[in-house]
Order: structure tokens, then sequence, then C-alpha cells
């Protein structure tokens, strides 16, 4: 909340002749990027390193985080609620200040980017919730996840279709009317329109049924097998962790464990905090 | 014949008018629900963005006809309107500059825009008056009829006459024209589908890249278009008076509520039936009843309500649709 | 955030006494100033005033509903308006023959069309029956219009030079004041029963066609209060000017403080008011803090910050709302009735938006949203501006347009200053909404 809206408190904004809250944004798109700077000799392809930060002037809300993932790998973070996954994704894209460490991909410091730059760059992010354009066909969103390129974007719009024929028989179709799961499949298929050069997915599987995660899980493994890096965070700890190459614990905005997907299965108190068992 | 007759007189003063003051009506619904949709706000200032626009043109009108331009049949005031929109496009984008980019960096609640957008009404109102005062005036030149009463007559052997005024046909060729390429800029471009991703989700739009103050400042450009098109035609079809323009803001938000906030369909389709109702309800059917049923000896005019009620009509409309349908007719969202 | 609101909670003891008091040095300068910025004169100062604190209760009524409640009123004028009624209705003498003319017509087909949409309503919730809605309808407007349509025009063709109207009850017009208020309550009864009860929340637009729609029916029904043709003589609550001048006490009076009758008469009257408007505003405060602090006007709050919570909770949030709806619409319009009063005049067509609405919306911004206090500095700042901007607009003008030789410009512009003051209030509003957000008086 900010001053302004102090100001007036909550009023009037219940009226809809006069005021319009749906769709309304978070990001403060006016903040300009930064330069950038080299990334470091024997870097993972991404990696946000000792982030401690939180949103706004509010409190800290990662400490010395950090996070990595290396080419044609799956890396998952996982940890109870409230552990700061979401937000150590977010920091990773630039959504809230950072007070300390770094973010660097592909060689290149991007600490001081802007979240449209960092698009530009070649992250793809795909936001837990409202995560497509409802108003808008399938087709559409698609082509807005290839607002920034200028070349022929149909081999890659083709290439979508093939990893999601569910979403291609409804091309035409406004996305906001599509099922929970296949919503999920648009919104990974936009942030693949963009042809990034890593994919991060903030719980593609939240509230879609169990075939339907399964599903989206292997296309998922799909999508990193064909060499495009992806960073995710799941609730769904015990299944993250089977297709993980690399699986971070974060308890209360810190990292608890690193380590392969296997090595966390194996380990006890993993087991017994996060796995139930 | 008779049948013919009634037919006659009701496209004379039901049919073309209310089609012409409806083409308007959608224009400044249109301006109203574009803003809406994107920058999330009712603007107040769009009546008086309509009432400047057309200012401006009537000045610019002035102009070329004291240097002795014309456009033939046509009236000087579209010479000028390009201009004109550009003027006003410079001053809308001006007023996002001063007033309304504070709040958008700030993220502040859209009620704040509202209240900044009286503001601004107030600053455009004075503008305006500053600029041409607050007189009634007519700046139609050219050709006054394609069809007036008496060819229509000769042309048909029909009693009753009917006359299609220039700036009535004007008004509708002009508005579909600018209707079909505002669809097709919006569904068919890329940056008209960035405009409606924008509207449809902020974050995710800049997610995908899409520069946010670009969207805004094609919004207003857009509006400022839309609004001084929609001034001049119906102040070549009617007369300029700035004050009429504040109270035309009555039927352009109905228009767009009843169609659906946020959808130009909706608009459009909103603009049409406030301004078919208005002319309806407040035309005396006396006449056409007398052609179809002349057995029957009305008592007086039968007209449903005095034309000075014409904004209860809007209202009566309003009321009726967000009573059954809450979404206006197209469903509110989705420019 | 945190540290500016420490920062006003220190300065706040001091900050309302000091606004008022600057205030109070305009008006004195006004009543005793004899320059190009201020008049001089007792009675243009008092004139200022008088309007300024009937805008204080209006902008009270508002920040009831947009203060309390957080509900966007734009429709003051038309609640206004309705107040304004009040007193030709019930304070003026009755014109003679006009009831037997039509008048018991006049009320049967008056309740015939509140009977039909009340009747409407119970056939569409027993029946859900469009059709039967709409014959409904049909019949009940056809049976209003053959009742209404002959009583309107026997009234008006009755003695239509001096009344052609329906008159008033003859009754002491500080009565109604208060009918007034219930006129507006009644208003804003039938609108917020609609706007509010829809599944969203439409209440904006509803005031906006409500208000043109009250003020359209004073413009035209002639025998309601004779349109634009004025109600004139509308009987006043304190004495007469020209009742003083012709009174000696009154001239002795005048001349020992050393003013002339007529001059004294004026400002004696003006006086009047201003207790009468005085009491008026402090008992409206007065109900309106104890509200707040009453356990309805915590609920009222709770309700404005988190809605949903208040509805979780169980509070009847629609019925909330349209009781303060309902409440602030009251206070607009015993304002309106008042304003009538003062004026000694009906003029249906000064009624406009821009003046009765936006400018008083640009008065509770600047005050203070929230703030009763904050209201009644916000409206008579405001007006003072509002109305010394018409003088002081042209002399800007005058001086920066002075070194330029004569010519249609310079003319041009001077001609069009006095709008000027459109474009200072809105400047005023829009410096207050960005750097001053919570107004000069913010709320506790």
């Amino acid at each position: 909340m900010s001053d302004q809206d102090a100001a007036f408190g909550n009023r009037g904004n219940r009226d809809l002749s006069v005021v319009n809250s749906k769709g309304r944004g978070t990001i403060d798109g006016t903040r300009r990027s930064g330069p950038t700077g080299p990334g470091r000799a024997g870097d993972p392809f991404l990696i946000g390193e000792a982030m401690t930060g939180g949103y706004g002037k509010g409190a800290d809300i990662l400490h010395d985080c950090t996070i990595a993932v290396e080419k044609g790998q799956i890396a998952v973070i996982v940890g109870p609620n409230g552990a700061g996954k979401s937000t150590a994704m977010k920091a990773i894209f630039g959504m809230l200040n950072l007070r300390g460490g770094s973010v660097r991909l592909n060689g290149q410091d991007i600490t001081a980017l802007n979240p449209q730059d960092r698009v530009k760059a070649g992250m793809g992010f795909v936001p837990q919730v409202n995560n497509i354009f409802p108003s808008m066909s399938v087709e559409e969103n698609l082509e807005m996840g290839a607002y920034i390129r200028n070349d022929d974007i149909k081999p890659t719009l083709e290439q979508v279709y093939d990893l999601f024929p569910a979403v291609a028989a409804k091309r035409r179709q406004a996305a906001g009317e599509l099922s929970g799961g296949q919503r999920q499949q648009v919104a990974v298929g936009r942030a693949l329109m963009t042809q990034p050069s890593v994919l991060m997915l903030d719980e593609p599987t939240a509230g879609v049924s169990p075939i339907v995660m399964d599903e989206l899980f292997d296309r998922i493994i799909a999508i990193a097998r064909g060499g495009l890096p992806v960073l995710m965070v799941e609730q769904n700890a015990r299944q993250a962790m089977m297709i993980a190459d690399k699986a971070y614990v974060l308890v209360q905005g810190a990292n608890a464990h690193t380590g392969t997907g296997a090595e966390l299965m194996q380990n006890d108190e993993v087991r017994r905090t996060f796995l139930g068992g | 014949m008779d049948i013919l007759n009634a037919l006659v007189v009701f496209l004379n003063f039901v049919f073309i008018p209310a089609a012409a003051y409806g083409a308007q009506l959608a224009l400044g619904a249109l301006g109203v629900t574009l803003i809406y949709g994107i920058l999330r706000f009712s603007n107040f200032a769009h009546g008086d963005t309509m009432a400047f626009g057309t200012a401006i043109v009537i000045l610019l009108t002035w102009g070329l006809q004291a240097l002795g331009i014309s456009a033939g049949p046509l009236p000087t005031a579209l010479i000028a309107l390009p201009l004109g929109i550009a003027l006003t496009a410079l001053l809308v984008l001006g007023t996002d500059r001063a007033v309304y980019r504070f709040y958008r960096r700030q993220k502040a609640a859209p009620i704040i825009l509202v209240m900044a957008s009286v503001g601004v009404m107030f600053v455009m109102n004075g503008l305006t008056r500053l600029l041409i005062g607050v007189d009634e005036y007519r700046f139609d030149d050219g050709a006054r009829f394609i069809i007036d009463v008496r060819t229509f007559r000769e042309m048909t052997g029909l009693p009753e006459g009917l006359a299609l005024r220039s700036t009535q046909a004007l008004t509708l060729v002009v508005a579909i024209l600018v209707m079909i390429a505002l669809f097709w800029f919006l569904n068919r471009t890329k940056s008209g589908k960035a405009m409606r991703a924008y509207s449809d989700n902020e974050d995710l739009a800049l997610l995908s890249g899409i520069d946010p103050e670009r969207v805004v400042r094609l919004t207003w450009i857009i509006a400022a278009g839309l609004a001084t098109i929609a001034g001049t035609l119906y102040g070549l079809d009617k007369s300029f008076k700035a004050f009429n323009y504040f109270q035309i803001l009555l039927p352009i938000f109905a228009a767009a509520i009843v169609g659906g906030l946020g959808n130009p369909l909706g608009a459009i389709a909103g603009g049409f039936l406030v301004a078919f109702s208005e002319v309806a309800v407040t035309y005396p059917w006396v006449r056409v009843v007398g052609y179809l049923a002349p057995w029957y000896e009305p008592g007086g005019l039968m007209q449903l309500l005095g034309t000075e009620y014409k904004f209860a009509v809007s209202f009566v409309i309003l009321i009726i649709v967000l009573l059954f349908r809450p979404t206006g007719l197209f469903r509110g969202k989705s420019v | 955030m945190a540290t500016n609101r420490q920062a006003t909670a220190s300065s706040s003891r001091w900050r309302a006494p000091i606004l008022f008091a600057i205030l109070a040095i305009l008006f004195v300068l006004e009543g005793t100033v004899r320059n190009s910025m201020f008049s001089g004169s007792w009675n243009t100062s008092l004139a200022i005033l008088n309007m300024g604190l009937l805008s204080a209760i209006t902008a009270l009524g508002v920040n009831m509903q947009w203060g309390y409640a957080g509900l966007f009123n734009v429709g003051v004028v038309g609640f206004l308006a309705m107040g304004a009624l009040a007193p030709v209705l019930v304070a003026l003498p009755p014109v003679e023959g006009a009831w037997a003319a039509g008048g018991p017509r006049l009320l049967l087909a008056l309740a015939v069309g509140l009977g039909t949409l009340a009747l409407a309503k119970l056939a569409w919730t027993r029946t859900r029956s469009g059709i039967i809605v709409v014959i409904v309808l049909i019949a009940g407007f056809v049976t209003y219009r053959w009742l209404f349509d002959p009583a309107v025009i026997a009234i008006e063709g009755n003695n239509p030079a001096r009344h052609g109207n329906i008159g008033g009850l003859g009754m002491p017009v500080l009565l109604s004041w208060v009918v007034g208020g219930v006129f507006a309550a009644a208003a804003a009864w039938g609108i917020g029963k609609v706007a509010l009860g829809l599944r969203s929340d439409y209440l904006a637009i509803a005031t906006l066609g409500i208000g043109e729609i009250i003020v359209a029916v004073l413009r035209n029904e002639d025998w309601l209060a004779r349109g634009v043709k004025n109600i004139t003589s509308i009987p006043r609550p304190v004495a007469s000017e020209v009742a003083l001048q012709r009174n000696p006490d009154f001239v002795d009076f005048a001349a020992r403080w050393g003013f002339p009758a007529a001059e004294a008469s004026g400002i004696w009257v003006k006086l009047s008011y201003m207790s009468l408007f005085l009491v008026v505003l402090l008992v409206i405060i007065l109900l309106a803090e104890l509200a707040l602090k009453s356990p309805w006007g915590r609920m009222m709050r709770a309700i404005r910050d988190n809605e949903t919570a208040a509805e979780a909770m169980g509070k009847d949030v629609t019925r909330r709302h349209l009781q303060v709806f309902i409440l602030g619409s009251a206070v607009i319009g015993v304002a309106g009735a008042m304003m009538v009063t003062l004026d000694g005049l009906l003029a249906p067509t000064s009624y406009n938006p821009l003046r009765y609405t936006f400018l008083i919306w640009v008065m509770v911004i600047v005050g203070g949203s929230g703030n009763n206090w904050g209201a009644v500095l916000g409206a008579v700042t405001i007006w003072f501006l509002w109305i010394k901007a018409e003088v002081w607009g042209p002399a800007l003008i005058a001086l920066l347009t002075g070194p330029l030789p004569d010519s249609a410009f310079k003319a041009h512009l001077l001609d069009s200053a006095p709008h000027m003051r459109f474009i200072a209030m809105g400047l005023v509003l829009l410096l207050v909404l960005r750097f001053a957000p919570r107004g000069l008086l913010p709320e506790k």
C-alpha cells in the first residue's frame, strides 16, 4: 500500500462505475534499469547469490539466500509455507529491492536490471497466479509472449502447440474460459514464446488435479531435456524433488538444505520435516 | 402508401437523427471505455476533452476559412480535424505527464485518478472558456443537405418529406470508418494487442516485455482522437456550446456502462441504444400513428416524455440493464 | 510514511486553529481593506462567508458519505435542488385556486406513479415474469399520464403570469429546512436502494444521473416551482433591510457605530443569517462527531477500511451504506433549502453541476477526507477563493498583459480572465492531491 492509498483509505474503490481494479499491476513499470556488469568465472548459468531483501521498504524476507540453475537442468525451490520461496524467485526476477547479493545470468551481472529488461536478457517467468490474459485468445496470449521478438514467431508457435496439444485445439478460444490445467499450459507456453534462455515457474501445479500435475511435470522435464534450464518453486515437494537435478530447501528466507533431488530425498531431516516421513 | 409515409416520418425524425447522435455517443463512449480499461478509472474530464478538441478544431476552421480554404461540399472542419486531434493529444499527453503518471508510479488506488480527473476537468473547462468562451457557435459549412425535403417529395411523390443533412451522413461515415480502424488496430496490430494485454493483466504484460508507458501514451492519443472526432461531429450536427459537452458526459458514461465498461463493442452498442431510446421516448409519435392507424384519434402528441428529460432516458436504460445484467450487455473489461 | 504520520500528529493540535485563524484574517481583510484585491466592504465579506457556511454544510454531507463510508456521490447538485424545493412548497403562501384546479388529481397521479413502481417491483419478486412487469408499467404509465396531464394544465393555467404553480403551505421557513432534508433523503433512499442494491456498486453514475434528472424536473415542471420563470419572494427567517431602515431605533443604533443605515441594515441581516447558519452547522457537526464516535460510527469505519472482513463478520454492508448515503444526502438537502432561503429566490437554471457538485468535491478533498472540521475549512476557503478568483483573475491578467500593446488578443485575454477561476480551482485540487492528499486537516 502506497502513501497515496493511505490518503483515501479504502474509500471509493468498490464503485465499478468509476474505478476498475481488475488486472491492476503491482510491479512499478516506470523503474529504469541500471547498467549490467560482467559475471564471475565458474558461475552456473543463472545464479542469485547471497540475496538479502524484501518488498518496498518492508522488513527483509530473504537472508543471504542463494539459488542457481545449470544449463539443461531443473532446479526446484521447496520449503514450508512462508519460507520465501516465491520471494526468492521474484528477487531473481528483479521484482523486489535487494539490499545485498547479486543476480548473474549467462556471464552477465543483471542485478540492476528492471523486470522488463530481464525478459529481454533472456529470462522467462510464469507467475503463480494471474499468469494469462483472460480475455484474449490462446493464440493472442502466445503472441504477447513473443512481443519483444521481431522475427517470425510461427515456428515457436508450432513448437508450443506440439508441446501442449490440448491448448492447440483451443487456439481461438479466450484463455480465461479454459480449465485450470490448460491455463497453466498457456501460461508456460507464453513464457516459452520469448525463446528464453532460462524458464522460471512459480508453483506451476498449484490448484490443478494430480493427473494434470503429472502431465505438466512431464512437459517441464521435456522442456529441460531440450536444453532450456528450468527453475521452479514447488509446493508438492516429493514430486518436485523426484524430477529435480538440484533442490533448494528454504526456511525463513535462508538456505536450509541444498543438494540433488535424490540426495535430499535421502536426508532424514528433510524427509521428516517436509516430506511427511 | 400510408405505411410508406409513416416509414418516411420515422426515418426522418427518429432513425436518422438517432443514428447520428448514437454514432457521436459511441465515439465518446469508446474513449471513456478505453481509458477505463487501460488506465482503470472513469475520466470525468472526457466531456471537457471533447469540448477542448472541438474548440481547437473550430479555431482552426475559422483560420482556414479566413485563408479561403474550403473542402468543397464537405465542412472545412474536416480539414482542421487532424491538426485539432494532434493538438488535443498533445494537451492530453501533457496532463498525463503532469498529473496521472505520478499516481501510476505510486500504484495509487484508481479512485485517486478519478479525483485527479475532476481537477483536470476544471482546468480543461477553464482552458476551453479562455480559448473560445461560453457562447454557442455553428461552424458547419459546405453543402447543407444530401437530400432535402422538397427533392425527396418530388422524387417519390409522397406527401411526407425526408431530409438527410450532410453532417448526419458525415457523422455516420466518419464514425463507421473510425470504429473499423479502431477494431482493426485493437485486434490485428501488435500495439493494439499489447493494449488489450495491458488492460487484462498489467503485470503479465510487463513480464512479456510490453512497455507500460508506451501503452498508456497510445491510449491517451487514441482517446484524444476519439474525443475530438466525437466532439467535432456533435458540434457540426448540432452546435458547439462548451456546457453541452459537459452534459453529454452522462449519456456517454451511460452508454459505456450499459455496453459493459472496458468493452469497445459494448460502448458502440451502448451509444446507439442510448441514442435510439432517447429519441424514441422523447419523439411525439402522433404523425406516425396518424398514418398507421388513421381511425385512432389520440388526444395529445403521443410523446412519452418531454425532450427536456432525455437525460432521464439514458439513466433509466442504465438502471434497467444493470438490474438484469450487472456486467453490462457485453460483459465488461476486454479492451 | 510512518514518520509522516508522526509529524502530522504532533503538529495537528495547532494546525486547525492556525488555518482557521488565517481564514478569519482573510475575511477581516475583505471587510476592512479596500484595494485591488479586497473590496473593503463588510457586506461583501459577510455575503461570501454566509455562502461559504452553506457550502460547508453541503461539504459536511458529502464528507459523511465519502469520509465515513467511501461513497462517491456526484449528484450533489440534485440533492441541493431537492432541498431547494422545500421552502417553495412549505413556506410560500398558498396560491389561490391552484389546489382547487388540480391539487387532488395531481397527488393522486403521483401516488399512482409511485404505486406503479412498487407494484412492478412486487410483480417481479412474486412472478419473475417480465411480461407482467411490462404490463403493470404500461398500465400504470397510461393511468398516470391520464391523471397527471389535465391536472398540470389546470394548475399551470391558474393565473400563469404570477403563479401557475401549486403553491406552498404558508408554514414557517425554518421548518422547510428540515423538510428539505427529508426531500433529499427520500430521493437518496430511492436511488440508493437501486444503485447500492445492484450486484456490483454503480453509485457514482447513478447519482450523476439522478442529479441531472432532479434539476431537469425543477427546470421543466412549471406547476412545481414555476420552472425557469423562477420563484421569488421566498419568506425570510430574519428581518428585511427595508424594515430595518424604517426602524428609527435601528438607525440610531447604526449611527452610534458609525455606519449609514443602508449599509448597517445589510450587515445586520447577513449577521442574522450567519448566526442561523452557524447554529445549524454546529449542530450538524456535533451530531456527526457523536455518530462517528458511537458504535455505529466505529462500524462504519470498520466497513470502510475492510469491507470483506466486515461482511464476513455478518455486517450488512449495503444497508449501512444506504443509511449513511441517506443521512449525508439529507444534510445536503438542508443546505439546499437554506441556500434558497438566503437568496430568497429559486432559480433552477443556476444549478450547474460544476459549481454545485464538483466544486463541493474540491472543498472536501482540499479540506481533508473524513474530517468534519476539514470539510468546513475546505468549504469556506475554496468558496472564498472561488469568489475572489473572479476579481483576482482579471487583476492578474491586467498586470501580466500591462506591457503588451493594445490588441484583439489582449482584449480577448482580459475578457476571458474571469474564467481563470476554473483553472485555479482545478490547480488547487491537483496540487492538494499531489502534495497533501490527506487534505489541509487530515483525518485522525
